[in-house]
């Protein structure tokens, strides 16, 4: 078997300091489908996109058909003939098929115009060769997402891609989409075609994959034919790890239920199920922590819960106040802090200054502003102690947001959140791509609001952390509630994986679960 | 040195910006003027010259703060609302009908025709602000088609029902006296709406940053997602900012009526609006800044008055300049190089801070 | 109301219609190709009047349609390109650039209007040249057609052929797909390899040559003379008319075209005693009105995509 691709020693620092790719080795064999398989954060989309050409490792080399290369663009990969798939369709919405086909290289009519027709006759002859029907007039939008992501892989067939890489590609696709996808990939096999395959569905990896390469902490842990591994032993391999010991003593008293959900759905714009049928409490004294791997549903969830995102079906309550639908400043005065998953976007304003950011859940409260006036003295005096006491690293109080590192930005939010006296505390993803000093601090301060008797509600795909902080743990896979385990007691990473994975699922969970 | 650069360097690129169009400004005399040294100083000095023109400086700057200032709040929620100019014209319209149809004193008169002419502002320049909220329509061509409507309706409301026959011209009624900003400095036409204005952008920028709502401006523009997020109820936000800015173009429409010519008696649109624009952007949507700006294009104003008098170069120079000045200034990278070199110098030394 | 009724239907109200909707429609199409792009010009409305200047600077001095009709459309696509420059290269705020733009341009065109006239309302001293107008010869025998379609200034002629070279180029060239996938998707394109700023640039230089032929009808057709404030906001109604049109090429025209129906109306309304300022306002009440409109559809249409989760089966 001739090796078509691969990546020696890769090491990829990124600008803030974090490692993705630590000796990072991959070696692809020519007609295969090669699954690579890990967590969030193993290092996965950071090969491909190095493979891709999209980024430049610091070390390590790339070697095509035996032959070092040095990608410097997507362009020069395409060229190479490595193509790629990415997790968001990169099509344009309101053109054809036809159109997209062609987009950058277009056929042309006398030099100065396009060939419409030839673009309808190379859709229609890439579509049969590799027996992927595709509609070539219609346009995009009109499509539904299994259609879309074939015009993608034509699209890159018909730049003679010889190895397509897929990036999760059935995170978007239903069940029936997916054995769609998969007769395709079968089918490009034949064909002679290379597929690299991104999954963190272990099943599908089973399905499909006739090798695998298991990614952990930014390395390659090893390679192997699909056939010799079980889906336990893949799961065993991406989430096992010395088994961490650090428990926190158990809650002292577990209180009144403070969120209750019960039989919340909902439905994207593309009309897939992104959420379906949950239900579930938090008590106050205890930390519920929800495991999966990003994409299953927890952004919607959260963002249902805080009031950012209507149109869901089902009750959510908090301290028995219906809130669905409700608007963010109604849940926050119910108690309710959040720290989001994506700080830049939701949780501060790059362009102003940390004590501005410190007070937009509270500037209207006594104590900061007397009637439409603002003190600021006691603003600055608050952002002084939540600076100290959250050992933020800024110049100043007034210094942007924008300017402090990833880890300090951080640590605003969650000094603002936490400094609120919230009841409920919702934290998605709260120690994603920060230094491990916050992280220790961001899990100490969870620890407290526990003791103290709030209600914690940890969404996170940091097994890890949700195996040191939570009193109880749900996982969530595919919208769905898959597992709860009451008692954490005892619980490593091996048991919850395979349910993170959709490899298991426990009968009891899907409805109800109480704790 | 570097140092103080870094930190007001927005201030210093405005400040680089200016000094640009006036070397265009001079450049342009240069190849338009016959005599271009004596229309030269004209320009830059004549404004200072003479009480009259100084106080004209002064006065003129008066409505072209209150605009900035009403530009300036919705820019400051990210609104590109620019109907200043038609809040400002339907305002003084109607504050002029109401002032030339009521019979009251002074220290009543005064206020309540400043609030009807402030109201109207207000309304309609709410307009593009419900557009926006509601339907999510672009607040900027809803304004400048509005800009539109409210000249002719104002231009309707005084020509037809408030014309002064007996004037020589289209005007409307001279305002009762009671009415009238008086004027009190002999020799000029310094009146106390002047003051109005100053107060204005003191307590523009009182509100701004020191009140709540203000707050909530700014957060909006800075990052409409944290805002939603914090809880600031964003649609609210950019209906009232627009509703501000519509008020105070009101107000600075007519304060001029009230104070220079207590009549209505403007047949073309005065460009107050547009100025209001200009000094918001040379001003970065600070109130205080934009006294200083509105002082500075008053200043130009006056030097193209005075330019098109004394010499062979047409006022519309001004415009030019102006132009140029904020186009320069809209330019993020401009000078972005520079500023590159200086972070990346003071990263490098060894006592640069964490 | 009889006879305004009897003139609306003429055939010299459809003639007034398309003459109107012409400086409406081409700035219209400049407004619409840059929207595409994802880069919109609105200083259409400077670039129309910068070119009217010049067309009809030139065409008094040098006496030829020709260097005017150069003039002009360089003046335009000189203007949108100091547009993309600074939009692209300097950061600049794509409306608050063009903003200014718009104030540089009503500025200076009344500079070289003093300077060349020495009068700064209207080029009224200077003789300036026109474009034809065409009498085509078996059009014209057409009954009611006939009169409304020919006769027209070759610019007329040369709008509604805009439209349809509007139309070639959007939907029948590489870079009108390209400049449309720009738009739709940045990211699209530039991972297939197209220079996402280049491709803008094209749709604002395009944009610019739109407009001037605009200011050149305006100026050169319309009337023979370039005064101050010509263009009275035809390229803030072209900014609608692209806008309700959805950048397309049939939609821009309908909806210039509605903008020029009303435009033309309000001219038959002045014998009626309905003062003229409220004739004047109407265009641009319309355009408001249509802007609202079409607003709140497109709103209730996208809130009709997320549907409420409806009971039971999994997707």
């Amino acid at each position: 078997m001739e090796t078509i691709l691969e990546a020696h020693h890769i090491l990829m620092v990124y600008e803030n300091g974090v490692v993705a790719n630590r000796d990072v080795s991959l070696a692809v064999e020519k007609n295969t489908i090669h699954a690579v398989v890990g967590e969030n954060g193993a290092g996965k989309s950071t090969l491909m996109k190095i493979l891709f050409g999209m980024l430049q490792p610091q070390e390590g080399e790339v070697r095509w058909k035996g032959r070092k290369v040095l990608l410097r663009s997507s362009a020069e990969a395409l060229r190479l003939g490595i193509g790629m798939v990415h997790q968001h369709l990169m099509l344009a919405p309101d053109l054809t098929v036809a159109e997209n086909m062609v987009l950058g290289v277009e056929p042309r009519w006398g030099r100065l115009f396009l060939d419409t027709k030839k673009a309808q006759a190379i859709t229609a002859r890439v579509s049969q060769e590799y027996g992927l029907a595709v509609p070539g007039a219609s346009k995009i939008k009109d499509l539904p997402i299994g259609v879309r992501q074939r015009v993608e892989i034509l699209k890159a067939l018909y730049r003679n891609a010889e190895l397509l890489i897929l990036d999760e590609p059935t995170s978007v696709l239903t069940p029936q989409e997916a054995d769609v996808l998969f007769a395709t990939l079968r089918e490009l096999k034949q064909h002679g075609k290379t597929i690299i395959f991104i999954s963190h569905k272990l099943e599908e990896v089973k399905q499909i994959a006739d090798r695998v390469t298991v990614m952990r902490d930014a390395r390659t842990l090893t390679t192997r034919p699909a056939a010799e591994l079980t889906q336990q032993d893949i799961a065993f391999l991406m989430v096992g790890r010395e088994i961490s010991f650090e428990r926190l003593p158990p809650p002292r008293t577990v209180g009144e239920t403070l969120l209750s959900v019960r039989n919340l759905s909902y439905l994207n714009e593309e009309n897939v199920r992104v959420l379906n049928n949950v239900s579930f409490e938090v008590h106050a004294g205890e930390i519920l922590g929800l495991a999966g791997v990003e994409g299953n549903g927890q952004t919607e969830l959260v963002r249902i819960l805080t009031g950012l995102m209507g149109g869901s079906a089902g009750s959510v309550r908090i301290r028995g106040e219906p809130v669905n639908g409700r608007s963010p400043r109604f849940i926050r005065e119910l108690r309710v802090a959040h720290i989001p998953e994506d700080r830049m976007e939701d949780g501060v304003a790059a362009e102003t200054s940390v004590q501005e950011n410190l007070i937009v859940d509270r500037y209207y409260k006594s104590g900061f502003s007397r009637g439409p006036r603002l003190l600021w003295p006691a603003i600055l005096r608050q952002s002084q102690e939540l600076i100290e006491r959250f050992n933020i690293l800024a110049s100043s109080p007034r210094a942007a947001v924008g300017s402090l590192s990833g880890g300090n930005i951080q640590k605003v939010v969650v000094a603002r959140e936490l400094s609120s006296d919230p009841q409920l505390i919702v934290a998605a993803q709260p120690t994603r791509g920060i230094d491990v000093g916050s992280e220790e601090l961001v899990h100490n301060l969870l620890r407290e609001a526990r003791d103290r008797g709030n209600a914690v509600f940890l969404v996170s795909a940091d097994l890890d952390e949700i195996l040191k902080l939570s009193s109880r743990i749900l996982v969530i896979y595919n919208g769905e509630l898959v597992a709860h385990f009451p008692d954490t007691a005892g619980l490593s990473g091996q048991d919850l994986g395979p349910y993170m994975l959709g490899v298991q699922r426990q009968e009891a969970v899907s409805g109800e679960v109480r704790s | 040195m570097e140092k103080f650069v870094l930190k007001y360097f927005n201030l210093i690129r405005t400040v680089i910006a200016v000094l640009i169009g006036l070397v265009i400004s001079i450049f342009l005399i240069y190849v338009v003027s016959k005599d271009p040294g004596f229309s030269l100083q004209q320009m830059l000095l004549g404004p200072f010259l003479s009480r009259s023109r100084f106080s004209s400086l002064i006065e003129g700057a008066s409505p072209i703060l209150l605009c900035g200032l009403a530009i300036a709040v919705a820019f400051q929620a990210r609104q590109f609302n620019v109907g200043a100019e038609g809040s400002l014209y339907l305002g003084a319209a109607v504050g002029t009908a109401f002032a030339v149809s009521t019979r009251m004193p002074a220290f009543l008169h005064i206020p309540l025709v400043l609030l009807v002419a402030a109201g109207v502002g207000a309304v309609w320049g709410a307009l593009p602000g419900v557009l926006k909220a509601k339907w999510q329509g672009s607040e900027l061509v809803a304004s400048l088609l509005l800009n539109y409507v409210a000249y002719f309706l104002g231009l309707y409301l005084i020509n037809f029902h408030f014309r002064d026959k007996e004037a020589g011209y289209l005007v409307s009624y001279q305002l009762p006296q009671t009415a009238w900003f008086q004027q009190f400095i002999p020799g000029t036409r310094m009146h106390w709406g002047i003051l109005i204005s100053l107060a204005g952008a003191v307590l523009v920028y009182l509100f701004l940053y020191h009140t709540t709502t203000g707050y909530e401006i700014r957060m909006t523009g800075f990052n409409e997602k944290f805002a939603r997020f914090g809880g600031i109820d964003v649609l609210k936000i950019v209906v009232l900012c627009q509703l501000i800015l519509g008020f105070l173009a009101g107000l600075g429409g007519m304060t001029e009526v009230m104070g220079i010519h207590r009549r209505f008696n403007w047949q073309a649109q005065p460009g107050y609006g547009w100025d209001g624009v200009v000094v918001a952007i040379i001003g970065r949507n600070h109130p205080l800044l934009i006294i200083a700006a509105s002082f500075f294009l008053s200043y130009l104003r006056v030097g193209g008055q005075v330019l098109n008098l004394m010499s062979d170069v047409p006022s519309e120079m001004i415009t030019v300049i102006q132009s140029v000045i904020i186009l320069l200034i809209t330019a993020e990278a401009f000078l972005a190089r520079w500023r590159y070199r200086i972070t990346v110098r003071q990263a490098e030394r060894p006592e640069a801070a964490a | 109301m009889n006879p305004l009724l009897k003139s609306i239907f003429s055939t010299e109200f459809g003639f007034a219609i398309l003459r109107v909707t012409t400086p409406i429609l081409l700035p219209a199409l400049g407004v619409a190709i840059s929207g595409l792009s994802g880069a919109v010009n609105i200083a259409l409305e400077g670039i129309m009047l910068a070119s009217a200047c010049a067309g009809v600077l030139v065409s008094a001095f040098t006496h030829s349609l020709l260097l005017a009709l150069l003039a002009g459309i360089a003046v335009g696509v000189g203007m949108a390109a100091l547009l993309g420059y600074f939009h692209i290269k300097l950061k600049a705020d794509i409306i608050l650039a063009a903003i200014a733009l718009n104030m540089f341009a009503t500025g200076i065109t009344i500079v070289f209007l003093f300077l060349t006239t020495g009068d700064k309302g209207s080029t009224s001293s200077l003789t300036s040249q026109v474009f034809p107008v065409l009498h085509i010869p078996l059009l014209r025998s057409i009954p009611m057609l006939g009169p409304i379609l020919s006769g027209h200034n070759v610019l007329v002629y040369a709008a509604l052929l805009a439209v349809l070279l509007y139309w070639l180029i959007t939907f029948k060239t590489p870079l009108g797909l390209r400049i449309r996938a720009v738009g739709q998707n940045p990211d699209a394109a530039r991972s297939v390899g197209i220079n996402v700023n280049r491709t803008r640039m094209w749709a604002l230089l395009l944009s610019g040559f739109f407009g001037a032929l605009g200011g050149l009808y305006l100026c050169l057709g319309y009337v023979s003379w370039f005064g101050r404030n010509i263009t009275a906001g035809r390229g803030w109604i072209a900014v609608a008319a692209a806008s309700l049109g959805s950048n397309m090429p049939m939609g821009t025209f309908f909806s210039s075209l509605l903008f020029g129906a009303v435009n033309a109306l309000a001219n038959y309304l002045a014998p009626l005693a309905v003062p003229s300022e409220f004739i004047q306002m109407i265009p641009y009440l319309v355009a408001a009105v249509a802007l609202a409109v079409y607003s709140a559809r497109a709103m209730r249409k996208r809130r009709r995509k997320i549907r409420e989760p409806g009971s039971g089966g999994a997707a």
